[in-house]
């Protein structure tokens, strides 16, 4: 009948078909998953976070011996210990107490996979969050307190859930955390400038 | 930089200017101040290295841009770091934002009112605004800073590239004009520059210095936009032939359709 | 032959996981309800388009606005700043700034041509007048969305713009001035007014947007399509019990709307990366400089989709007679369906008055929307004055002439030209 709608007039290409809406769909769908691109990648750190994400300068001279100072570096706790010989000697005799005495699991650079995990013995450089679930362990650096037993070096005590970590970081078997607290990329300026979120002093600039 | 100085320098050059007898028309110059185009390009990166470097040398004691950060302007025009250090006041940081060291409150007891920050005057007044600002400078007593601007009159900002374009006067002229209510009045009209005193800079160098700084107070007001620009040209492509494809593809369903 | 879409062969029954779904949900009763048997009409033109564009332009703003409101801070100390940090900061931030931006002024274009092909084929008649009231809390809404979003980057003339506005509710008689107080929050325009404008223009004002977007889709559905000839498809029937002039939704439209979606895109495309501003007409130059309750722009003017209400608003020397003569110059549309007594629907039927005044009309339109961009002086105040007696005429006038005009005969079946 005239003017009626016909679908099939004769011959319908149905190649034609497949193939244009199989082109239509797929340079749609390309178009839609680069449209997708921006959206996802604003959640990427802002030009600001990364800016205060930028390595951050420590003065090592007003550190006493034995004593922890805690800077912030990308939201991030560092806790900077400067060790003295005993608590550098009682990292010694208790590897089969821990769980990853040489750090094969842990994560930290190459100059930190040593038995006193750092560039310098005498500096500590740890990002001060407990590997289990996030809590900040406390420091615990006198040796044999009736809190931990008389079986204890030193080091830190995560208050949450009981995770041990000697004075290199390293956990202490029966903690709920499996790997040794994280070493930050870190490097030394000069004698007495610590510089953090840099693998190598002359490296400027943000990490 | 502070007023007393800027008024002893004006008057010293005014002695100077008058003693040597007559001074010299610019020839009708400014009379189509108006209209002056600021022509800015902001893909001229060696225009917007030397804005920068006026800027940071002639404006950044007063105003600041406190939207834009050193180490932004380094990789986005080219400078490197040890340029940089050279651009950045003392104890600034490359992730610092740029901010004058003025402090805003003396600032507004100084001038009147706080010189604005000038991130976006490019993108709230128009590159052409600025141009024609910083071209329009004359000498004018009545003044508390001894200067007044055509583009922006009575504004509280000093001459501060007298040194650089030198001081010229406005001369007016009395024109009849209908007022508001029809009535004939005698209206004050601007008909031409008058250089009084040369600066440092010939006039080529002077527009020169003034196209470099607006090309950088455009480039400041969005930085994005020369990203924006390029990629634009391949979503506009990409999407013709999207659109094509989809227009095929309706043409060969719609042969159904009587 | 008859139009239907042939049923699925034995190899194409849904299995595993989707006939799961079908079975418990009327996914499959949908699609072919309101898409593959949706009949609409087979002779839509250009005008036809800007309905689903509508729609597509609803999704784009609020993914957009969802992800700037990540972002963006409110507050008067903040909201600017926090803008800034999007444009410059945030990765791609000034791209999704720009596409709600734009995306704005482009809703509003579409929008007012989809009203435009309302008045041209007479798809607010009966039995349409409740999809048209729909449609135009939907358009209140928007200008709602509109006026709230504009507020939020706490520039120059979003603050004078606010001022202005909430001030003229201040004209209503006897709660005038308490209801501004009211709105506002604060003795003048504010933090308060700011952060209730943010959770407005968010959260609630989009809710009602989809709401009565949906409502508006459900009253379509419900009494099917008009189209450029003004006949009702639904009145011949075929022997398959689909209209003769009507063909399936889908394929067919879906196809087409695609076309247009994607000219659409080209040129939101074009505005966004070469033309963001649009020549200071979708973001306004005073809107560059922070808020200033101490100095007003030159030319206080919202944005142009605003400003043909506005120029009328102006265009009165009584401030309270302005103000409602511009309340009521948009809810006048609201009338249409009862005002216009002509016995046929489409202007392709109608008489030399009808079409004269709806020419006139969009001229006015367009022409107060010139005006009101402008400052209100000399011939400007003069021209609005004339304009915007065409526009209200154009309303008034249209039970008399509607009903005197002439109209030619309206034919049995559509007017359509194939493409083979």
């Amino acid at each position: 009948m005239a003017g009626d709608v016909v679908i099939g007039d004769g011959e319908v290409d149905k190649s034609r078909r497949v193939f244009l809406t199989a082109a239509t769909a797929t340079t749609g769908a390309i178009g839609v998953a680069l449209a997708v691109i921006p959206f996802a990648a604003s959640w990427l750190p802002s030009e600001r976070a990364r800016a205060v994400g930028a390595p951050v300068s420590l003065d090592l001279s007003k550190l006493d011996p034995g004593q922890m100072v805690v800077p912030i570096w990308r939201r991030q706790p560092i806790y900077i210990v400067r060790r003295t010989p005993a608590m550098l000697a009682s990292l010694a005799n208790h590897d089969d107490r821990l769980k990853d005495p040489t750090s094969l699991h842990s994560e930290q650079p190459a100059y930190a996979k040593n038995v006193d995990r750092s560039r310098k013995p005498e500096y500590l450089v740890l990002i001060g969050i407990c590997t289990h679930l996030g809590c900040l362990p406390k420091a615990r650096f006198a040796a044999a307190i009736p809190e931990l037993g008389a079986d204890w070096p030193g080091g830190f005590f995560c208050p949450c859930h009981g995770s041990r970590f000697d004075l290199a970081g390293r956990v202490f078997d029966g903690s709920p955390a499996s790997v040794n607290l994280r070493v930050p990329p870190y490097a030394f300026e000069g004698e007495q400038t610590l510089v953090i979120g840099v693998d190598a002093a002359d490296a400027k600039g943000a990490a | 930089m502070g007023t007393p100085r800027q008024a002893l320098l004006l008057i010293g050059l005014l002695i100077a200017g008058s003693a040597c007898g007559a001074a010299e028309a610019v020839g009708g110059a400014g009379a189509d101040w108006a209209s002056w185009q600021a022509s800015d390009d902001v893909a001229d990166t060696a225009s917007l290295q030397r804005g920068a470097r006026n800027f940071m040398g002639y404006c950044l004691g007063c105003h600041s841009l406190k939207y834009e950060r050193y180490s932004r302007l380094a990789s986005d025009l080219m400078i490197s770091p040890e340029q940089l250090q050279l651009l950045m006041p003392p104890g600034a940081k490359p992730a610092d934002y740029i901010v004058t060291t003025m402090p805003a409150a003396d600032a507004a007891s100084w001038f009147g009112k706080a010189p604005p920050d000038l991130s976006l005057m490019s993108r709230a007044r128009g590159p052409d605004y600025l141009y024609q600002f910083f071209k329009t400078f004359y000498v004018d007593p009545k003044q508390p800073t001894g200067v007044n601007n055509l583009r922006l009159p009575t504004t509280a900002m000093p001459a501060v590239l007298a040194e650089l374009e030198g001081l010229k006067r406005a001369v007016f002229k009395a024109e009849q004009k209908p007022g508001a209510d029809g009535k004939p009045m005698t209206e004050q009209v601007f008909d031409h520059f008058e250089m009084l005193a040369p600066g440092r800079l010939s006039a080529a160098q002077y527009d020169e210095f003034v196209h470099d700084t607006v090309n950088f107070l455009d480039y400041v007001g969005e930085p994005t936009q020369l990203e924006r620009r390029a990629l634009g040209v391949w979503v506009v492509l990409f999407l013709l032939v999207f659109t094509c494809l989809a227009w095929l593809l309706k043409q060969e369903y719609w042969k159904d359709v009587h | 032959m008859a139009p239907v879409t042939p049923p699925a062969a034995p190899q194409d029954k849904p299995r595993g996981v989707v006939a799961w779904i079908y079975k418990r949900f009327p996914v499959q009763e949908f699609l072919s309800e309101q898409l593959t048997g949706y009949y609409a009409p087979k002779n839509f033109n250009f005008w036809y388009f800007f309905g689903s564009l509508a729609l597509v332009i609803l999704v784009l703003q609020l993914a957009t606005g969802i992800f700037l409101t990540m972002f963006y801070k409110p507050g008067e100390a903040t909201s600017f700043d926090s803008v800034e940090f999007i444009m410059r900061e945030v990765q791609w931030g000034w791209l999704i700034r720009y596409l709600h931006s734009s995306g704005a002024s482009l809703f509003f274009i579409v929008v007012y041509l989809h009203m435009f092909r309302a008045m041209l084929y007479g798809s607010y008649k009966a039995p349409r007048e409740l999809l048209w009231l729909l449609g135009m809390v939907v358009y209140l809404a928007l200008m709602a969305e509109a006026f709230f979003g504009y507020v939020l980057p706490w520039g120059n003339m979003s603050f004078w713009g606010a001022q202005v506005i909430v001030n003229l509710f201040g004209t209503i008689p006897v709660i005038g001035p308490g209801l501004v107080e009211w709105i506002r929050g604060d003795y003048g325009i504010a933090d308060a007014t700011l952060n209730r404008f943010f959770a407005l223009h968010v959260a609630a004002v989009p809710l009602a947007l989809l709401l009565f977007v949906v409502l508006h889709l459900v009253s379509l559905h419900h009494s099917g399509s008009n189209n450029p000839d003004g006949i009702e498809i639904k009145a011949r029937v075929g022997a398959d019990g689909h209209p003769l002039d009507g063909i399936p939704f889908h394929p067919y439209y879906t196809v087409k709307d695609i076309v247009g979606m994607g000219v659409m895109f080209v040129l939101l495309a074009i505005v966004v990366f070469f033309v963001p501003s649009f020549g200071g007409l979708f973001l306004e130059a005073p809107n560059f400089e922070p808020a200033n309750p101490l100095s007003t722009p030159e030319h206080i003017a919202p944005v142009w989709y605003f400003t043909p209400y506005y120029a009328i608003l102006r265009a009165v020397p009584d401030q309270r007679l302005g103000a409602f003569l511009m309340f009521l110059a948009v809810a006048l549309f609201v009338f249409l369906p009862w005002l216009d007594r002509s016995p046929v629907k489409s202007m392709r039927y109608r008489g030399a008055l009808s079409r004269a005044a709806l020419a006139l009309f969009a001229v006015s339109f367009i022409t107060l929307g010139y005006l009101g961009l402008e400052p209100a002086e000399g011939r400007y105040v003069i021209l609005a004055r004339i304009f915007g007696f065409i526009y209200f005429a154009f309303f008034l006038l249209m039970p008399w002439y509607s009903r005197i005009d002439k109209v030619k005969p309206v034919p049995e079946r559509v007017t359509y030209h194939g493409h083979a």
